[in-house]
């Protein structure tokens, strides 16, 4: 057994934006690659041109479709919700408790939770511990393998400063994620969080994780405002839509053009020349 | 920290060095940062200072170590051994490939040139290809627009000078509701991704119109499951609530638009229907000021919509009022098209109420004087901040040209076309059709073609036809079955050349283009006229073919000459102004590949080939005046090349008279090695006066020609009524020299309308549309692309499996349960395939991802991967033909207008049917020239 730490310096992690995120899975192959040629083994992949590839991620997008309530108005269309998955680096983390060896820890200081790759033997405990399914044993090398919050980027003096943050952020295209210290009130991802009603992923498992997911803002407004009062219908300018030199004096009037101060309306009345 | 807390280093070494250049891995062409350890690519990140991404990448970008690694790439030139489509080859060195194909062609360019027919497919060096095509003399030269997006591009030229993507964006920062049409989720990928982010963090509101809710549309706020086809209608019922309620931008309509301009309406007259003209040529407003006539770019000219023109008892009326009676019309009404749209009459109308409302009561003003082309000075920018984007999902059907010219037209309506908040064009565009050249295909055996092979007809003078009205071209593009056909028709060209229809010829020479396969109409077709031959010569009926891929794609198996490509990043390219450019709306940028590591085979970049290859037949441009080569490979011509005086296709670090210059200057030695120290890109930014009202701003056209996007200023004015369609209806009228073959003229009329309409997808009149009653889609997923690059060790393990997805009430009509298999008919076609239910999907719609599957032993797969056995093409569903008509021909499966190959016509019938081994029908394999991949990968290349 391990022991997580009392409490951390800072509880660094990620918020991710379901209301933002395309599926796109930039975040899933930036994560491969930068992971693969960089902390602990790389990831390996196993019939990568075959009948059934598989391979170790520690960053997987799934997609849900989900049918909204009828409201009354008829049942809105389904959506698709995508849900990118990593650790979340729990602060009731029990992965780590469950660890024989002491090689899954949580750190002191800013609460990142790791496999000290030396010490895993590989028994895959840490991995049915975890409720979100965030681990992957890594059929080439036998050692568990997970999210690292990309440890060897955010602190990195050999990288440019603004590129000190994980790679899956970096180079999410509509930025539907964000990383931060959630111990600090001020930080972008705590503000973001109060903000838009942050969420536990399943938190009845009392893991208490750090990432916090913000929900898809409600959709398809016709199916659940009846009235839009900011935008009403449009009313015609004319109900005879035959006449058209009726409905341009209208049209007309109607706008805040600027033409139609200094032209004389008779113009429209007919030919000249 | 606890003593058993093991000491890490945060700070580990990242890479060697960062070599910077641009990706390949789709079209949309990012930045990338390339991380290198003991000179072997480690990583690949985004370049955070480029403009197109700023950093960000998508997956295929992060996994173009897999694309330069891959086990597909092609190892030497190949000669083929075997019959045409078993993948039997030899290789050969490059001076025997060389000698071969100079053997083959040498003949013909001095004979006939036609008979060389040279198509490049997702080619990102058309002006260099195209140069190539020309100094060879064929007037057989395109590449993909043609089966891809050309109703978007032509539509957008044709009416406002531009239209998506390389063309223009929506105003990300000022924009308050963002509507995306018809798009599928990879062309200008992370541009979209980026500014969808953008607004959604300022809470702007984005509407999806598009029968699949995947990608963007599953973040859209409101989402339009539209009946494929039909866009066009939904479109014209927007425009119609519109005019009826009056909100227009009235005052952009009659300075900013030919909406002012005045038709001849004298029915006896030859022009009628065009615009009334001076002496000069120039279209005739009437001016407020004085009340008469005066041309629509005179100085202090006040252009007035409402009044008309009477003269020798004929009363012309401005184009507005056309547009009056066309957009006012109730058939056009939300309550005529509900139905066949699948949008309720309630939806559409709070669709137009939304846009007109964001677009006048929450207008933007941008305090930037700045002054039009009659001389009057804007106090302000005054900005309706509606934007639009759209893609294939509203091009490729038969009624493409006129949805997206609809599209533009209710951008237009609104005064949402440059004009903050709505779409800004990226410089050098915009650029009216007008300044584009016109198509040429005069042929002269021994001698370079007559001018550029591609461009905008004005006029039925300007097709590509012979005096007995044949076609010049092989794909019979610019002829009266499609005039405006401006990139082209590649999806024509196998089925012309087989039938020897206008005429056989001798080489098909491709590039990049996967004709065999999933680019395809028709594709067991495709392949049978590949390897057909003539009975009594025992020939193939298409002689020769030559192909450059860096893969072992299908294509490669069915050709004779195989000229290996390298990789993105083991070649030089430019991303040039004089092509498909990446500029942003506030900066015109271009940017190269260049080499961050040396192939490690026998292979060449296929325009350094092209440049050895042109000297050996003696290409005008590609010799020296001593007749020897001109350039060494083809950094040599993007550093050398003068196409007009101070142009280059490189505009960034070029060498003037005090150092070095931007835009206009002589070639710089250095040129390419600025562009690595830069990033790999060059960008300079517009003024901010400049910054919109682009075609009409003196400050932008006096900038446009300081950079030499053009040689003087020409302002113009958006063309909602388009002329050269006028044209082309006049002469099926009977008027001109010029006459369309009376079985023509009809359509003609019907369709080549001088302003938007809507007609229904041309198949379904031939088909029992009560019988194929389901519409049947493809798009590609967001983590995969064209086949060009191979299929990705990473991307396929996202992407290996593509089932037909069914919405529900299909799902549940046919009884249809998890892991069930479907026949799926067309009248040309059956396909048995696996289905998956979709419930965030248009009723009558299924679909499924593109060119995931895959024929067995091509891409260096297993035979029995996933996309060899489950996945699956519809193309086999699709056919380049029309079904017969009433009079016995078959007219080609392509928008009447441009020749757009209309995929998404495609309607379908359903039946389950018991799982069969694999997917239907099964193309034997072929054998694969580079063997097979490894079993497992685990690769780290800084150990």
């Amino acid at each position: 057994m391990t022991n997580l730490p009392t409490t951390t310096a800072k509880k660094l992690g990620l918020v991710i934006d379901l209301d933002t995120c395309v599926g796109c899975h930039a975040c899933v192959i930036s994560c491969k690659g930068w992971n693969t040629e960089n902390y602990g083994v790389p990831l390996s992949d196993q019939d990568p041109f075959g009948e059934n590839p598989t391979g170790t991620f520690l960053n997987r997008v799934h997609s849900y479709e989900i049918q909204p309530p009828d409201l009354g108005l008829g049942a809105a269309p389904a959506q698709l919700v995508h849900f990118p998955k990593s650790c979340l680096h729990c602060e009731d983390a029990p992965c780590v408790t469950v660890c024989p060896t002491g090689a899954s820890y949580k750190r002191v200081e800013d609460g990142i939770v790791l496999v000290n790759e030396q010490d895993c033997i590989g028994c895959g405990l840490c991995a049915w511990a975890c409720p979100y399914g965030a681990r992957e044993m890594d059929a080439e090398a036998k050692v568990m393998k997970k999210c690292t919050l990309c440890v060897d980027r955010i602190y990195n003096e050999n990288l440019p400063e603004r590129d000190r943050e994980p790679a899956c952020v970096r180079t999410c295209p509509s930025n539907a994620r964000h990383f931060g210290d959630f111990a600090d009130p001020d930080s972008n991802v705590s503000i973001l969080t109060a903000e838009r009603s942050g969420m536990d992923l399943m938190p009845e498992m009392g893991t208490k994780p750090v990432n916090k997911y913000l929900p898809p803002r409600v959709k398809d407004r016709d199916h659940n405002q009846e009235i839009d009062i900011l935008s009403p219908l449009l009313a015609p300018v004319a109900t005879e839509t035959a006449g058209f030199l009726g409905w341009l004096d209208k049209a007309l009037d109607a706008m805040p053009s600027p033409s139609k101060s200094d032209s004389p309306k008779d113009s429209y009345k007919g030919g000249s020349n | 920290m606890p003593k058993d807390q093991p000491i890490l280093d945060t700070s580990p070494k990242v890479s060697d060095e960062v070599r910077k250049t641009t990706c390949y891995m789709c079209a949309c062409r990012c930045g990338i940062d390339v991380h290198m350890k003991y000179g072997k690519v480690a990583y690949i990140e985004g370049n955070k200072d480029h403009p197109v991404n700023q950093g960000v990448l998508c997956a295929k970008g992060s996994a173009g170590i897999m694309q330069v690694n891959a086990p597909s790439r092609l190892k030497a030139p190949l000669k083929r051994v075997g019959p045409r489509g078993s993948g039997e080859f030899k290789e050969i060195s490059w001076e025997e490939a060389l000698t071969i194909a100079t053997d083959w062609l040498k003949p013909i360019r001095e004979k006939a040139p036609e008979k060389l027919a040279f198509f490049t497919g997702r080619d990102q060096s058309q002006s260099f290809t195209s140069l190539w095509a020309q100094g060879f003399g064929t007037p057989n030269y395109a590449a993909h627009g043609g089966f891809c997006s050309v109703n978007m591009a032509a539509a957008g030229i044709y009416t406002m000078g531009g239209a998506f993507w390389e063309f223009g964006q929506p105003d990300w920062d000022h924009t308050k509701m963002f509507v995306l049409f018809g798009v599928a989720e990879d062309h200008d990928s992370n541009p979209i991704k980026m500014g969808i982010g953008k607004i959604k963090n300022r809470g702007a509101r984005m509407v999806g119109v598009n029968p699949i809710r995947t990608g963007y549309n599953a973040v859209a706020d409101d989402w339009f499951g539209i009946t494929p086809g039909t866009d066009g209608l939904l479109i014209m019922a927007l425009i119609h609530e519109l005019f009826k309620a009056g909100k227009l931008d009235l005052d952009y309509l009659a300075r900013f638009t030919n909406a002012s301009c005045i038709v001849n309406e004298d029915p006896n007259s030859s022009q009628n229907g065009l615009l009334l003209r001076d002496s000069d040529g120039q279209p005739q407003v009437i001016n407020k000021n004085t009340g008469h006539l005066a041309p629509w770019n005179g100085q202090g000219v006040e252009p007035d919509l409402g009044t008309t023109y009477r003269t020798a008892g004929v009363t012309h009326r401005p184009v507005f009022h056309l547009m009056v009676d066309r957009f006012l019309d109730p058939k056009h009404a939300p309550e005529m098209v509900s139905d066949a749209t699948g949008i309720s009459t309630g939806r559409i109308k709070r669709l137009a109420a939304d846009m007109a409302h964001v677009a006048f009561d929450q207008a933007i003003e941008l305090d930037r004087p700045w002054t039009d082309f009659r001389g009057k000075k804007h106090p302000k920018m005054i900005g309706r901040p509606v934007s639009m984007h759209a893609m294939r999902g509203i091009s490729a059907h038969s009624n493409g040209f006129q949805t997206c010219r609809a599209l533009h037209t209710l951008q237009i309506i609104l005064g949402a076309v440059e004009t903050p908040g709505g779409m800004r064009f990226k410089p050098p565009y915009p650029k009216p059709a007008t300044a584009h050249p016109k198509p040429h295909g005069k042929v002269t055996p021994g001698a370079a073609l007559n001018g550029p092979h591609l461009g905008y007809p004005h006029g039925p003078e300007d097709l590509m036809l012979h005096e007995d009205g044949s076609a010049i071209r092989i794909d019979k593009a610019f002829t009266w079955d499609n005039p405006l056909s401006a990139h082209g028709m590649m999806h024509m060209v196998i089925s012309n050349a087989h039938a020897g229809d206008p005429y056989k010829i001798d080489t098909l020479f491709m590039y990049m283009a996967n004709m065999s396969w999933n680019s395809s109409m028709n594709t067991t077709g495709v392949m049978e006229m590949l390897t057909d031959k003539d009975e009594d010569t025992g020939e193939y009926v298409i002689p020769r073919i030559i192909y450059s891929d860096a893969y072992s794609s299908e294509m490669v198996a069915f050709a004779d000459l195989i000229l290996p490509d390298t990789t993105y990043l083991e070649r030089h390219d430019c991303i040039s102004l004089l092509d498909r450019p990446i500029s942003e709306a506030d900066g015109v940028a271009d940017a190269i590949r260049w080499p961050v590591i040396e192939p490690d085979r026998d292979v060449r970049g296929f325009q350094s080939v092209l440049c050895e290859l042109g000297a050996r037949l003696d290409l005008p441009s590609f010799v020296n005046e001593d007749g020897s080569q001109k350039y060494e490979d083809y950094a040599d011509y993007i550093t050398n090349h003068i196409r007009r005086p101070g142009i280059g296709p490189l505009a960034g670090f070029r060498m003037g008279e005090n150092g070095l210059t931007e835009g206009r200057g002589e070639p710089n030695e250095d040129q390419l090695d600025s562009y690595i120290k830069n990033g790999g890109f060059w960008v300079s930014h517009v003024p901010k006066e400049a910054s919109y009202y682009k075609p009409f701003n003196m400050a932008y056209q006096s900038w446009a020609v300081k950079m030499g996007f053009y040689d003087s200023e020409q302002p113009y004015i958006f063309t909602p009524y388009v002329e050269p369609l006028r044209r082309m209806q006049l002469a099926a009228e009977g008027h001109g020299r010029v006459q369309p073959p009376d079985h023509l003229r009809e359509q003609i009329k019907r369709t080549m309308d001088p302003l938007p309409m809507w007609y229904a997808p041309l198949s379904d009149d031939l088909i029992d549309t009560g019988e194929f009653n389901v519409h049947a889609l493809t798009q590609r997923p967001m983590a995969m692309y064209h086949s060009w690059g191979t299929q990705n060790a990473w991307l396929r393990q996202i992407h290996g499996i593509n089932p037909l997805y069914v919405p529900t009430k299909i799902w549940e009509q046919h009884g249809f349960t998890e892991d069930d298999w479907a026949k799926v008919s067309s009248p040309s076609g059956v396909i048995t395939v696996p289905v998956a239910h979709m419930a965030a999907l248009n009723e009558n719609t299924v679909w499924t991802w593109n060119a995931i599957g895959k024929r067995k032993g091509a891409w260096a797969l297993d035979e029995k991967s996933p996309e060899a056995t489950e996945g699956f093409l519809l193309n086999h569903l699709i056919h380049e033909l029309l079904p017969e008509k009433a009079d016995g021909m078959r007219w080609s499966n392509s928008d009447p207008i441009t020749g757009q190959a209309a995929w998404f016509d495609l309607r379908v019938k359903i039946e389950k049917v018991a799982a069969p081994n694999e997917a239907q029908p099964v193309t034997p394999a072929q054998k694969s020239p580079v063997g097979y991949g490894p079993k497992s990968q685990a690769w780290k290349v800084g150990q």
